[in-house]
């Protein structure tokens, strides 16, 4: 099983991640083990992959995939895998606030494609929590990418509420302290 | 000045330690050039044609005195002893060294300065009026708003990879002197009936290779919902901004492809989601950023100076300068000093680390240790006492820096150009330097009034020629140095009349040699045609067209290119 982060830990991956061949053939689906499929295979192929008992679902998008198109089935999936072609392409952060927030998706969120360490902070807010890094890529010194920084100024799906109201709650003068201080 | 807290300082320390791992990565061979390339843009550093460019933002272009020594030291230890003040009311380094870049973030961080976003597919700096907060036309002091702004947009971590880099200007005085329409997100302050605050927001302007005047798609909103509004516009602009083309990835293009009507749907039903969201923002908030700047304790002085009436009357050189360049203040007895980088000869926005220096003395003596940059790259005192202004007078005179042209013909905006840029077409520098020469009369200056003449070596157009009244842009003809001329340009309604407006280019482009002669053939048919003094350049195109200055450039030539379009309509 490969190495992936998860939940800021380093974690074996269970799932079988199924692309679609070079020629565009639909992958052949084992019966047992968890499996990532494109959206289109899920799509073409709901009903046999619902009656399907010998292990989980989970999707593959891209970042800039609709999510009114697979949200309705969002209960069925361990998985949703979100596809970065460049790290700089920023759409599936806002795909993954989506799923999160308006949505409410609670399963796996996990950034593929061009990932590495200096990333993670940024997906972590918009509701990442597990992370496939591109190849070459050490998942273990990926991990000091959650240290950089200790806080975000905004509303974000890891910290729902802003700074600026956090700031009042913690203390008298709007700094906030650790509570222990 | 805003007051960092601990956790604003926390995050600035922290990126610097960011960069450092990323610059040490990237220098052991860890993250390729391309990886790097991404990263280093966030802090502001590009490599420019002969070494990397560092771009420090200076937050809606508010420094103290503290600051600004700091950036001088960093022209003298760094760099090769002086700075550039941007368009963008930034300062940028020409000469760093990549491996400095670091200890130089780390210097900036110890006076609660950074150069974070300063570049790249990113929010960039907030910018604002230079006369914030003294202005007697204010409506609202915009500084707090755009820290307000400033902190949420720093780190956003949905919006860290737009489709192209975004820029928002707010104006807080009935004069727009941010101009606005010419933006990402312009937002004009206003009041309700009641005096309640909130925001017209404006949309899709911009300038570079496609100008664009902004849309208000949003006449009020309310002030707790500027940061839910701003997220629904951007979170539209992120998932559906073009990406294919970096030429076609700016808001404007979006905007303008939707329709204004239908981009304005699509954000009210995004925000229709977010709206008294958690990042609503609250009144305890604004106050409590309002309760970090620190204010200037101005004086109770009577009104007007007599002695300072007195010295206008009796000395025509200082009335000189104190028509063009001293401003109102809306305090009695106070006025705001705008300290001139357009010295004939000297690149436009250019300061030395020992006129830095000069100039924070000089704020520390007679304006409470603070400053201003403008974004038409010159540095504002703005908070004098009208019995100091004499002696600024005297002290910005031996500065290099009373040149009394503010609003005039010879203070040009200009980008660095073909000198230092490595993207531009041609050098715009030396163009500003023979115009300046050309209208070396103050008389004649002052007698051709209000003009704003921006130069841009690109059509990246960082000199703002677009909203120049007139506009030159450098362009490539084979190889050589071209350089076409635009008139009609406006960065917004700095006074009624001519609202915020793109310039028409006039015809074919002409070789730098040309270039005074044509502008003086432009300013004679305006000062033939104005109906009187108080009629400017703007204001004088406006009315009657192009084709008047058309005929006096191109004469002939003009009339027979005129002649053959007729015969070809015709045929």
């Amino acid at each position: 099983m490969a190495t992936i982060i998860k939940d800021k830990k380093l974690a074996a991956d269970p799932w079988l991640r199924l692309d679609a061949g070079a020629d565009g053939a639909a992958p052949v689906i084992p019966a047992q083990g968890d499996v990532i499929v494109p959206l289109a295979v899920w799509q073409a192929e709901r009903e046999a992959l619902l009656a399907r008992i010998g292990g989980r679902i989970g999707i593959r998008v891209n970042g800039d995939e609709e999510p009114s198109s697979f949200a309705d089935d969002l209960r069925h999936f361990g998985v949703v895998a979100v596809y970065f072609k460049t790290f700089t392409d920023g759409r599936g952060f806002s795909l993954g606030r989506l799923l999160r927030e308006r949505y409410g998706y609670r399963g796996e969120l996990r950034a593929i494609g061009d990932i590495f360490r200096d990333q993670l902070h940024f997906l972590a807010g918009c509701g990442f929590d597990a992370f496939e890094l591109r190849e070459g890529e050490s998942a273990l010194e990926a991990l000091a990418g959650f240290r950089v920084f200790s806080e975000t100024y905004q509303a974000s799906t890891e910290r729902p509420v802003p700074l600026f109201r956090r700031r009042h709650s913690a203390s008298a003068d709007g700094v906030e302290r650790p509570k222990n201080a | 000045m805003y007051q960092y807290d601990e956790i604003d300082q926390r995050m600035v320390n922290e990126r610097v330690a960011e960069f450092r791992d990323q610059t040490r990565r990237f220098l052991a061979g860890k993250l390729s050039e391309d990886d790097f390339r991404q990263l280093r843009l966030r802090n502001g550093l590009y490599i420019q044609r002969y070494a990397p460019m560092l771009r420090v933002a200076i937050p809606y272009g508010l420094l103290s005195t503290l600051q600004l020594r700091a950036l001088a030291n960093i022209a003298r230890t760094w760099d090769r002893g002086y700075g550039h003040f941007s368009t963008r009311q930034n300062i940028q380094y020409n000469w760093p060294r990549l491996e400095d870049v670091p200890d130089i973030l780390a210097e900036l961080a110890s006076v609660q300065m950074h150069a974070i976003q300063t570049s790249g597919n990113s929010f960039r700096n907030i910018t604002t009026d230079h006369f914030a907060g003294v202005a007697r036309d204010e409506i609202v002091d915009s500084f707090v708003w755009c820290e307000i702004l400033r902190q949420w947009s720093t780190f956003h971590p949905e919006f860290t990879y737009l489709p192209r880099k975004f820029k928002i200007a707010v104006n807080g005085a009935t004069a727009d002197r941010a101009a606005i329409f010419l933006h990402d997100i312009g937002l004009q302050a206003v009041r309700d009936s009641t005096g309640y605050i909130g925001f017209r927001v404006i949309v899709g302007g911009g300038m570079g290779r496609t100008p664009i005047v902004g849309q208000v798609i949003r006449e009020f909103l309310p002030w707790p919902h500027l940061l839910t509004y701003l997220e629904a516009i951007l979170r539209v602009y992120n998932r559906y901004g073009r990406r294919d083309n970096i030429y076609k990835a700016r808001i404007k293009i979006l905007v303008k492809a939707r329709t204004p009507e239908v981009f304005r749907e699509d954000v009210e039903a995004e925000w229709a989601h977010l709206k008294d969201g958690p990042a609503t923002l609250t009144a305890k908030e604004v106050a409590r950023v309002e309760s970090r700047f620190t204010r200037p304790q101005h004086e109770r002085l009577p009104g007007d100076d007599l002695l300072h009436l007195a010295r206008l009357d009796a000395e025509p050189a200082f009335a000189a300068w104190a028509k063009r360049n001293v401003h109102s203040h809306k305090v009695p007895g106070y006025a705001a000093v705008t300290l001139s980088l357009k010295k004939t000869g000297v690149p436009p926005g250019d300061a030395t680390a020992d006129q830095m220096d000069a100039v924070a003395d000089l704020a520390e003596r007679y304006s409470f240790g603070e400053l201003r940059v403008s974004h038409e790259q010159n540095l504002i005192l703005a908070d004098v006492r009208q019995s100091d202004l004499h002696a600024v007078w005297i002290a910005a005179k031996s500065l290099g820096m009373a040149t009394p042209n503010i609003g005039m013909i010879t203070n040009i905006i200009a980008c660095p150009g073909g000198d230092f840029c490595s993207l531009a077409f041609a050098k715009s520098i030396p163009v500003a330097q023979a115009i300046q020469e050309r209208f070396d009369s103050l008389d004649y200056v002052y007698d051709i009034g209000e003009l704003d003449l921006n130069i841009s070596g690109c059509v990246n157009s960082c000199g703002h020629h677009h909203v120049g009244h007139i506009g030159v842009l450098g362009v490539d003809k084979d190889g050589e140095e071209w350089y076409q001329i635009s008139i009609g340009g406006n960065q917004g309604l700095t006074r009624p009349g001519a609202p915020a407006a793109v310039g028409k280019v006039i015809g074919p482009s002409f070789s730098r040699a040309q270039i005074p002669d044509v502008i003086e053939k432009l300013i004679e048919v305006y000062l033939e045609r104005r109906e009187d003094q108080e009629e400017r350049f703007i204001d004088v195109v406006r009315r009657t067209g192009l084709e008047p200055f058309k005929e006096r450039v191109y004469g002939d030539h003009h009339q027979g290119q005129k002649a053959r379009g007729r015969s070809l309509a015709a045929a």
